[in-house]
């Protein structure tokens, strides 16, 4: 399907004989279609889905009624299509430019199909007969246009549905092909169009329907150019060098980094089974998606027909999607991530997805035991540390200097370089109020790991932090570091006082990971 | 109005690359604006909001508006910014009345190469990204007034930063090309093969202006849309 650029000149062009001649085809099928319509109505207005000719194989299906489309906003799905029918379905869609938060105190101006990014997930059946609807709003600056991936036809509509600001275009196509499509805005220049947020889902579910499952999502990853750096705070605009370069700043799902994490993660039951429908927007990146902690049962390849099972990590192209489903067999969160792993974890590709009910020990145990690892046997003592010792720490200048290196190579990749964390995944350690609030609790949370709900100066966090194998010196040393960094209160943690948290012991569950 | 020298520029989609020579013009030093647009429509009743026809100015005509001789509650404010929702028919009336006509799309983008210092900037990546962030935002409530805009080097202001503007031949791009097989300008309009035949791809700033010209009817009235006037100058003598 075709990126037209300044297309309102499709009207009038001749177009080649190849394009003629489908044309000519696709002409002659939807007259069919029609025609079939049309027939049915003469008959009888009674006809029941027992009735329709589609149950006799080889005979096409006939167009009956029409409908609106349910439009939603992800991560939600319209209900799955129960008609044993193609239909006329008419779609109604407004483009937007908006300012909206692409993270904790990042703005961006967004162009919107439907008021947000992605843009609302259209549903549809196999035949249906799709009379299409775009506004684009009077307060908009720019022309837009809809490419459906779902549509056959030079330019996906791209051509018939240029609009300027103001005005409404409406074009129609028959949805001949089953699967999950992406659509995007093909204005020139499209790279912009795109990375600034025009693109969304739309499924063309097959005659036979899908299986039905207990939940189904709608998860969109695309990636977002900013002036300034990952993080960095205010309205900011697009760069043109940085998309040109492929050098993402934000890698996010469904708009924004943690849109769908935390409070906004959606949840299901152990024992049910989760379909999502992923879309890649890009502009530009490809993604590893994988689903941390589940294996995918089915994954219908690339949005098609084709189901393969048993999958860790699917490819979602830019431009393309993805089905996949999984049933939760252990509670606990689950964690999107595009395992192109740096951008999970520094650019914002993390969405997750909340389980809950009883725990399945023999699905997973989770910790059972934590003791010491002896390879060469409990009776030779020696450990390569010994050979070569660290040497302590004389003053809290030192400490600082020692705990610089063990939060670079313990801590950087959760809570970041500069403490900022993950909005919504991994609290901050900058100006942190719980931290600030209790060395003790600071040190047992090092020591012995931390999990369940915490709040961190006014958000609430909710992951797993890991017991990290530290001794007391590396302790004293890397609280010592992030005390005295990024306007906390200086606090210096000495090996005696984390001697002493440990000699207390761990606190109860559910603080504990075991 | 500001005289502009005549001279060239490289248009975004040209076959080989050429430049484009534009002949000495006139040029309003700032677009219409609301209260000069209602002096006109008092004088010239068809072009009211009410009188005018649609095929000549669709419904969205001077919808800023409070009725048809009055700017609304906020006609103070917006008594001096660009006259927009104005349709390509209505922006020529205009002009025809003060001895005007809209300037050329390639006197257009001829002058407004320029920045505050320089005939052509469209080098400099600092000029090209200061024209995108203002094409991303959305439009503002009100027009700022042109009284304050910041003049480029031919002493023409608000080319860029406040409103589009019409053209005279706003379509030439849909009209020449007939087909993208063989056609050039066709050719240069279809973005996956076709961003090779434009001067450069990475004029995204042209790209978008060749893009919401190319987006309009003649009847159009767009809420970002102004215009201003230009004037030719008579052929230069030869001394016999």
């Amino acid at each position: 399907m075709g990126f037209l650029l300044l297309s309102g000149c499709g009207e009038n062009r001749k177009l080649g004989p190849n394009e003629l001649k489908a044309q000519e085809a696709l002409r002659k099928e939807i007259e069919t279609i029609r025609q079939a319509a049309a027939m049915e109505t003469d008959v009888a207005a009674d006809t029941t889905a027992a009735q329709n000719p589609s149950d006799t194989p080889g005979e096409p299906e006939v167009m009956q009624g029409e409908e609106m489309a349910v439009l939603t906003d992800a991560p939600h799905v319209p209900p799955p299509i129960t008609r044993k029918h193609p239909t006329k379905v008419t779609i109604h869609l407004e483009v937007t430019e908006v300012v909206k938060r692409l993270s904790d105190g990042v703005d961006y101006t967004f162009w919107t199909f439907g008021g947000s990014v992605p843009g609302k997930f259209m549903r549809i059946r196999e035949g249906d007969y799709v009379e299409f609807h775009l506004a684009n709003h009077p307060d908009s600056k720019m022309p837009h246009n809809i490419d459906l991936h779902a549509v056959t036809g030079p330019g996906g509509g791209a051509a018939a549905s240029f609009t300027t600001p103001g005005h409404e275009s409406v074009f129609s196509f028959t949805a001949l092909n089953p699967g999950l499509y992406v659509y995007h805005c093909a204005t020139a220049p499209v790279g912009m169009h795109i990375a600034n947020g025009m693109y969304g889902l739309i499924l063309v579910e097959p005659k036979e329907g899908l299986p039905p499952v207990d939940r189904e999502y709608y998860v969109m990853q695309s990636e977002f150019y900013t002036k300034g750096a990952y993080g960095e705070g205010g309205l900011q605009p697009f760069d043109m060098e940085k998309a040109l370069r492929e050098d993402a700043d934000y890698v996010v799902f469904n708009g924004s980094v943690g849109a769908m994490a935390g409070d906004n993660a959606p949840t299901a039951r152990v024992g049910e089974t989760v379909r999502l429908f992923i879309g890649n927007g890009g502009p530009n990146l490809v993604s590893s998606f994988h689903v941390i902690g589940e294996i995918f049962d089915k994954v219908y390849v690339e949005g098609g027909s084709y189901v393969n099972e048993n999958v860790q990590s699917t490819m979602v192209p830019a431009g393309g999607s993805a089905i996949v489903e999984f049933k939760l067999d252990a509670p606990g969160t689950y964690i999107l991530v595009d395992h192109s792993i740096f951008r999970a974890f520094n650019k914002g590709a993390i969405a997750m997805i909340k389980a809950e009910g009883d725990e399945a020990q023999l699905v997973y145990s989770g910790k059972t035991d934590d003791r010491i690892y002896q390879p060469e046997g409990g009776a030779i003592q020696t450990i390569p540390q010994e050979a070569k010792p660290q040497p302590l720490a004389q003053n809290k200048q030192e400490r600082i200097e020692h705990g610089q290196i063990v939060y670079a190579q313990v801590c950087t990749a959760c809570h970041q370089a500069q403490g900022q964390g993950i909005p919504k995944a991994f609290p901050p350690l900058a100006q942190s109020d719980y931290l600030n609030a209790d060395v003790d609790r600071s040190i047992s949370a090092v020591m012995h790991g931390l999990a369940g709900k915490v709040t961190v100066n006014g958000e609430v966090y909710e992951s797993i932090m890991p017991q990290l194998g530290l001794d007391d010196e590396s302790i004293a040393n890397v609280l010592t570091y992030v005390y005295n960094k990024w306007g906390n209160n200086g606090t210096e943690v000495t090996p005696e006082m984390v001697a002493a948290v440990r000699e207390a012991g761990a606190p109860a569950s559910p603080l504990i990971v075991h | 109005m500001a005289k502009i020298p005549s001279g060239s520029y490289t248009p975004l989609y040209v076959e080989d690359a050429s430049k484009r020579s534009v002949a000495a013009f006139l040029i309003d030093i700032r677009p219409v604006t609301n209260s000069e647009f209602l002096l006109f429509v008092r004088e010239n009743p068809k072009w009211r909001r009410s009188q005018v026809k649609r095929l000549f100015a669709d419904g969205a005509y001077l919808k800023h508006w409070g009725a048809d001789l009055d700017l609304g509650p906020d006609a103070d404010r917006i008594a001096d910014s660009p006259v927009t929702n104005v349709s390509w028919f209505a922006a020529r009336a205009y002009l025809k009345s003060k001895g005007k006509r809209l300037p050329t799309e390639d006197e257009w983008e001829y002058v407004a190469c320029a920045d505050e210092i320089r005939p052509d900037a469209t080098e400099d990546p600092a000029f090209t990204k200061r024209l995108l962030e203002w094409y991303s935002k959305p439009n503002s409530r009100l027009l700022p007034s042109v009284e304050d805009a910041t003049p480029n080097v031919y002493g023409v202001c608000a080319l860029h930063g406040y409103t589009w503007e019409w053209v005279r031949d706003f379509n030439n791009a849909m009209v020449t090309g007939e087909s993208r097989a063989d056609s050039g300008v066709e050719r240069g309009l279809y973005c996956a093969g076709g961003a090779l035949g434009t001067a450069d791809p990475h004029n995204y700033a042209a790209f978008m202006r060749y893009a919401f010209r190319s987006s309009l009817k003649g009847n159009y009235a767009v809420a970002n849309l102004g215009f201003r006037g230009a004037r030719s100058l008579p052929p230069h003598k030869e001394s016999p």
